[in-house]
């Protein structure tokens, strides 16, 4: 039985780069509704996308035949966002880049996504399926915390 | 559905009198930016370009493929002796920009004033 004070939205994705924007804006107009402040909408927004990204990319492999899953949980105090895929998850939590590092060619310029979710939410976790062919990240971002 | 960046370059001169090439982009900055960003960048003269400005007041969507485009900038732009700056991020953009430390390879303005004004 579904709890009367959460509220669910579902989107699914085509695994094309650029639909990341129709999560976002989901997720925005979902927070707007709960009264998120507009600076911790941004943060979700970006947090979103990122996840979306890795999914097309990295999860899906960019293979059109698939689709991400986007599932918006709103209850009284927070915003649960799952966003799934059909790939085997991330084998390492994320890491702060190292501005110095990417500068003098030591680190790849990309690879802030991970990174940027985790700073931009409230809670933000990497779960593998029990069957190993899918994958989804979870993101929390509490309505009255201040802003990362 | 990404909506395709576009660039274009003004010779511009700080009120100290030094040329300044102010690179104006529009649209998402993402994976498909690369020519909007780095193309444009690398067609500046590195002899008589020191001074750059990348201006984002027109820029609604920065990704992270979009932030590793201009890290890949500010790598080129470090080789060549070249100073840059940045204007007209967001709040949030700027917030993201300061989170990855681009902040230390290059100070962001406000307006294209400030930053004019500080070189």
């Amino acid at each position: 039985m579904s709890d009367p004070k959460t509220t669910t939205v579902e989107v699914r994705l085509p695994t094309k780069m650029g639909y990341e924007k129709v999560a976002m804006s989901t997720a925005a107009s979902v927070a707007k509704l709960m009264g998120f402040p507009e600076d911790r909408i941004e943060d979700l927004k970006t947090a979103v996308a990122e996840a979306c990204i890795n999914a097309i990319e990295h999860g899906n492999r960019l293979n059109e035949k698939l689709s991400v899953g986007v599932v918006l949980r709103a209850d009284n105090d927070a915003l649960e966002v799952k966003v799934l895929d059909d790939g085997r998850g991330i084998k390492s939590q994320p890491v702060k880049p190292d501005i110095d590092r990417k500068m003098h060619g030591d680190e790849d310029p990309r690879g802030m996504g991970m990174f940027l979710i985790q700073a931009l939410v409230d809670e933000a976790e990497w779960v593998t399926g029990s069957d190993g062919k899918s994958s989804y990240v979870r993101l929390l971002i509490k309505l009255n915390k201040q802003a990362a | 559905m990404e909506s395709e960046t576009k660039s274009h370059v003004d010779q511009l001169k700080s009120p100290t009198g030094y040329p300044v090439a102010v690179l104006r982009f529009s649209g998402d900055i993402s994976s498909t930016s690369k020519e909007a960003v780095l193309g444009t960048y690398e067609a500046l003269p590195r002899e008589t370009t020191k001074l750059i400005l990348l201006d984002f007041t027109k820029v609604d969507y920065i990704n992270s493929s979009g932030i590793a485009l201009v890290i890949q900038l500010l790598i080129q732009a470090a080789h060549s002796g070249q100073t840059v700056c940045a204007f007209g991020l967001s709040a949030h953009f700027t917030k993201v920009f300061t989170m990855v430390g681009i902040t230390k390879y290059a100070r962001l303005f406000p307006s294209e004033t400030e930053a004019l004004a500080a070189l």
